[in-house]
């Protein structure tokens, strides 16, 4: 029998809705701040509207915090601090975080799906990924309460006091876990706010913070915009802030605390480089980028979302990348086949589409899947941009969406130059099948996570943050205990 | 309304995840100090000693290969377990010369010692690895590596404070281990095994016999599957006999003397005392811009 | 013998990224086929089976059972399809042709010296013939495993198209690569191309005579090969991962990755096969689930 050529016989197989179920969820209407244990009015008595990006609906509403509400919050932590924290036996302290990890994951459903209707991530990414390594990194930074004086040769750490911290909305809960746990092991207490936009998984939290019994004030939670931020920062009583967002804003922390003594690190924004060999093993490249730059639809400061793909396989990878973006699903986050959800807000979503305009106008060469898309909310097609010069705007500026910029290299030193000439150094890849280039590249690649053959992979064990503008100090690992210490 | 007649516990040994009595069929009975039997102990025989090796060997591929996060869980998941059962192993301390007092510290003790080595088996690989900036183009690390079956010859005096103070380290760090329990008071040591049972511990990474240590001892001290000895009741003759054995498969022989009571064991150094050190080399190609320029 | 296409250096296959594809793999896993979609997906897969019975104890009575069974899977449930074929020893031929006659179900037949292929050509080239004359419409043959430890690549790649050239325009050919005993996923890539250029239809996993049988990371290689072929030359190969397989959920996740790498066009039993003999029951009964609203019970379906 000859070999046939395609076939018209067509099976054509879509795969039904599978909706997560949400109706176990407990969710109040309106969410006060978490102030010394106990949830409080605001003083503004003002409240606003969190939305579900894949509905544009409301699902409930915040507390719209002001500077008094964040002096109350400061004041507790502080109280906290002096009279219980400080001086608690660190195994003691440990065993609190213990019982906030476990705790997480027996109610990991619930967290997963409310993280998912509040934020737009797929359920698939908040079930697998945010919700259990936000409670493996509350375990980590548990262990490490009572064992402070093995990580520092020499030195006898001391906690800080208090600590302001600022998380942003693509990672929520998992952001909440990465600044509470070290902070808490290392004896400190914390005033957080999160983001306007997804407040609701640190609610949560709040709600679980108090079952696991930890004391009054130990952890406060202020809700409300940037100007509650603002306010956190310039507080006296705060000893040490950490941010992560946008570099925009960490300058101005920087600017806002530079005449005082405060202890600062800030993970801000990047423009990784992903760079791909031509002995790469094609097809887990392929995977690599698109996990890279559509994982979480690009809200990731470490988004690969610069492809350099060697010139001798340029056709090639391009067709498969292709491809392969042709089978993400775009659709519901809450139905559990979905690859890519919703754009976490309108305002985000009039940025990303600004740079897909400007990317047409600049003649850049444009791909976008053919995938349907939901009819309502905000969701935006996987997208690539081809024919992309190092000068052009969408290959210099964070897009923080599902957009990647591919351009081409021959040489080693070209793509080495190319990945390294940008302001940011959060994160970059390399694929190849070669171990000794492996090794050149993540020695000479100006960034402070570099994957290779891999992407996108996070553990609590694995120091993280950037180079130049991407920000500086580390969070995870054993170099993520310094920030939240004083040495004598 | 007649008394109601009680089941008398049946204290059996601990290999391979399940509790099957001793081959040989042998029983002693120890005495507390109020010359009050203990019960009809399993009088451990070389065979069970032996089936417990193979048992640890067994189990200790898959467990080596766990994740250090997997192996925390479990460790604290132990803590639970004990912590829930605190009054049995009160009642079986007291039975063994505690005071009640006494008793809920060592139990105490236990859970958060647990506790405390759960938290070390994720770190002490960041503590005790390194790159090393050797003088050629080489990427060049050193890490750990779990030494495979350790025996641990428990503490006499202690029924339950001894045995987990040094069996948590050993296998936080990736090692199975066969533990004789004290002679005297093994009641602790076989209920423990229930814990270790009901705590998603996979069978055979632990072993629990109970005997006479002068049995055994050179068995401990000779088997030539065992890589490493863990002994920690300070008699000259016994470490003495237990090192001359073990040099025909060159054991790494340890003796700890610690007093239980502090904090002294609570160190991440007892890990490192049971691991091996691996250090791999790798060419780092040298091309493209230099590392200074921005 | 192919010689319209460029034959690759099989020595330079592509690269495989062994925690790329298990990661590749897993996320095919955590699809949910829920209602509509399982339905037309369990009955799919119910169409794609290769019903198998290949043992030394096998006899005419045993193999008229199973055939009977290929073509009444479960008359409880009305409109149910066949399986796609029945796969015998070669001495079962004849017998397993005339049961399953007019039913549309195809005989596949394993040959040379199945499972271990460790036999001269020539009675590798009897055992095709005969299985060839007896009737059989398919051919599962066994590839030389020793000569590609020992880098015989076109030795392999010989014995696979003189085997292809016997079966003519009868049978459809399928290799077997062994999957578990031709080393990692690079040899995996490797055995599949050379199967692939020497002129399968199919390429096969396993024989499902030793421990070691299909996986997805295992057939998300073979399916990358197959997809390249296609990008190539605009020709299609079918796959067929035989063995392990003994559950509708593993075999629903099988045709979701089938699908998100080579398409839908490839979602029928004419490029797709499962080699399995108890996977079928428990596709019925996730049927009779679907249809009845209650989980089942074994004792409601039968045990040929």
């Amino acid at each position: 029998m000859s070999k046939n050529k395609i076939e018209t016989e067509k099976m054509n197989w879509e795969y039904a809705a599978a909706p997560e179920s949400a109706s176990h969820i407990q969710l109040k209407e309106k969410y006060d701040h978490f102030i010394n244990g106990k949830f409080e009015k605001p003083s503004s008595g003002k409240y606003f509207d969190s939305i579900n990006p894949a509905t544009a609906k409301k699902i409930a509403a915040v507390a719209e915090g002001n500077s008094k509400d964040v002096d109350k919050a400061v004041k507790a932590a502080r109280k906290a601090y002096d009279n219980v924290w400080s001086a608690m036996p660190a195994s003691e302290r440990a065993k609190y975080l213990f019982r906030i990890a476990r705790l997480i994951q027996e109610k990991a459903r619930e967290f997963a799906v409310i993280e998912s209707l509040d934020g737009g991530k797929p359920i698939r990414e908040s079930r697998d990924i945010d919700i259990p390594l936000a409670a493996a990194h509350f375990f980590y930074y548990a262990g490490w309460a009572d064992k402070l004086d093995y990580a520092f040769p020499n030195r006898k750490p001391k906690s800080i006091g208090v600590a302001g911290q600022i998380i942003p909305w693509n990672f929520p809960l998992l952001m909440a876990a990465w600044k509470i746990a070290p902070a808490l092991a290392c004896g400190n207490t914390v005033v957080l706010k999160p983001a306007e936009t997804t407040s609701l998984t640190a609610m949560k939290l709040a709600e679980l913070i108090q079952e696991s019994g930890l004391p009054d004030g130990v952890v406060n939670i202020v809700t409300g915009d940037g100007k509650v931020g603002a306010e956190i920062v310039s507080h006296d009583g705060i000893d040490k802030i950490a941010f992560t967002g946008s570099t925009d804003v960490g300058k101005l922390i920087q600017k806002t605390i530079a005449k005082t003594d405060k202890k600062v690190t800030l993970e801000l924004g990047g423009k990784a480089a992903n760079i791909v060999f031509e002995d790469a093993p094609l097809d887990q490249a392929v995977e690599g980028i698109v996990n890279g730059i559509y994982f979480n639809q690009g809200h990731v400061c470490c988004a690969g979302s610069r492809l350099f793909v060697q010139e001798s396989i340029k056709d090639i990878f391009i067709k498969k990348l292709q491809d392969r973006i042709e089978t993400l699903i775009v659709g519901d986050p809450m139905d559990k086949n979905t690859d890519v959800g919703a754009i976490n807000s309108k305002s985000q979503w009039e940025t990303i589409q600004g740079y897909i305009e400007l990317g047409k106008k600049e003649g850049l060469e444009i791909f976008q899947s053919s995938c349907k898309m939901p009819k309502d909310g905000y969701f935006i097609k996987p997208t690539l941009f081809t024919k992309v010069a190092q000068s052009s705007r969408l290959a210099k500026e964070e897009i923080f969406g599902p957009v990647l910029a591919v351009q081409t290299f021959r040489t080693v030193d070209e793509v080495i130059e190319k990945a390294n000439n940008t302001p940011y150094g959060l994160s970059a890849g390399v694929w190849t099948d070669k171990g000794s280039k492996i090794f050149n590249l993540t020695s000479r690649l100006r960034a402070g996570i570099v994957w290779a053959n891999t992407y996108n992979q996070f553990d609590p064990t694995s120091p993280f943050g950037g180079y130049k503008e991407s920000g500086f100090g580390r969070e995870g690992g054993l170099h993520g205990l310094s920030a939240y210490l004083k040495f004598d | 309304m007649s008394e109601r007649i009680n089941i008398l516990k049946t204290y059996k040994i601990y290999i391979g995840g399940s509790f099957p009595r001793t081959e040989s069929g042998r029983f002693y009975n120890p005495m507390n100090a109020k010359k009050e039997s203990l019960g009809n102990i399993c009088l451990s025989s070389r065979k069970d000693f032996r089936n417990a090796v193979v048992a640890a060997r067994k189990a200790f591929g898959d467990w080596s290969d766990r994740t250090a996060f997997n192996r925390s869980q479990i460790l604290y998941r132990m803590a639970e377990v004990l912590e829930g059962r605190r009054d049995q192993f009160i009642t079986e301390l007291m039975q063994q010369d505690s005071s009640r007092k006494d008793a809920e510290k060592e139990v105490n003790l236990s859970i958060d010692r647990l506790v405390y080595f759960a938290g070390w088996c994720d770190k002490y690989q960041q503590i005790f690895s390194s790159v090393n900036p050797v003088a050629s183009s080489h990427f060049n690390f050193s890490a750990l590596e779990p030494t495979g079956v350790v025996a641990i010859v428990a503490n006499k005096d202690s029924s339950l404070l001894g045995l987990v103070s040094y069996m948590a380290p050993i296998i936080a760090g990736g090692n199975s281990c066969v533990i004789l329990a004290s002679e005297n008071k093994p009641l602790c040591s076989i209920s423990f095994a229930e814990v270790l049972n009901a705590s998603d511990l996979p069978g055979g990474v632990v072993n629990i016999l109970t005997g006479k240590k002068s049995e055994l001892l050179s068995q401990i001290g000779s088997h030539m599957d065992v890589n490493a000895v863990c002994y920690t009741d300070g008699i000259k003759d016994e470490l003495i006999q237990l090192k001359e054995a073990s040099i025909e498969n060159l054991k790494r022989v340890k003796s700890y003397t610690y007093d239980l009571t502090t904090a002294e064991v609570e160190n991440p150094y007892i890990i490192n005392d049971f691991q091996e050190v691996k250090t791999t080399w790798h060419p780092i190609e040298v091309i493209g811009a230099a590392k200074a320029s921005y | 013998m192919k010689n319209s296409i460029q034959i690759p250096d099989f020595s330079r296959s592509p690269k495989v990224d062994q925690v790329g594809i298990i990661e590749r793999a897993s996320r095919f896993q955590t699809r949910s086929i829920k209602n509509e979609s399982k339905i037309q997906a369990l009955e799919m897969v119910l169409n794609m089976i290769d019903l198998t019975t290949l043992e030394g104890k096998d006899t005419i009575e045993k193999v008229n059972q199973m055939c009977y069974k290929a073509q009444h899977l479960h008359d409880d449930y009305p409109g149910l399809p066949t399986v796609a074929a029945v796969c015998v020893y070669p001495a079962m031929v004849a017998t397993a042709k005339a049961a399953v006659k007019g039913s549309g179900v195809k005989v596949a037949s394993v040959s040379t010296a199945f499972p271990s292929g460790q036999s001269p050509f020539s009675t590798k080239a009897d055992d095709t013939k005969f299985a060839l004359d007896q009737g059989a419409d398919e051919i599962d043959m066994v590839i030389s495993r020793g000569k590609y430890h020992q880098g015989e690549y076109n030795f392999v790649f010989d014995e696979i198209a003189k085997i292809k050239e016997l079966c003519g325009n009868q049978a459809r050919l399928k290799v077997i690569l062994e999957t578990g005993e031709i080393g990692t996923l690079d040899d995996v890539r490797r055995a599949s191309d050379i199967a692939i250029y020497a002129g399968a239809d199919f390429i096969k996993t396993s024989t499902g005579k030793i421990g070691s049988a299909a996986s997805i990371p295992v057939t998300l290689t073979m399916l990358y090969a197959i997809k390249d072929y296609y990008l190539k030359t605009g020709t299609m190969i079918g796959m067929k991962p035989a063995g392990g397989i003994s559950t509708s959920k593993l075999a629903i996740h099988y045709l979701v990755m089938v699908k998100e790498i080579l398409g839908n066009a490839w979602l029928s039993n004419k490029w797709f096969r499962f080699g399995a003999s108890s996977l079928a029951n428990d596709v019925l009964l996730q049927l009779e689930k679907q249809r009845t609203g209650v989980y089942q019970s074994k004792d409601y379906i039968s045990i040929d």
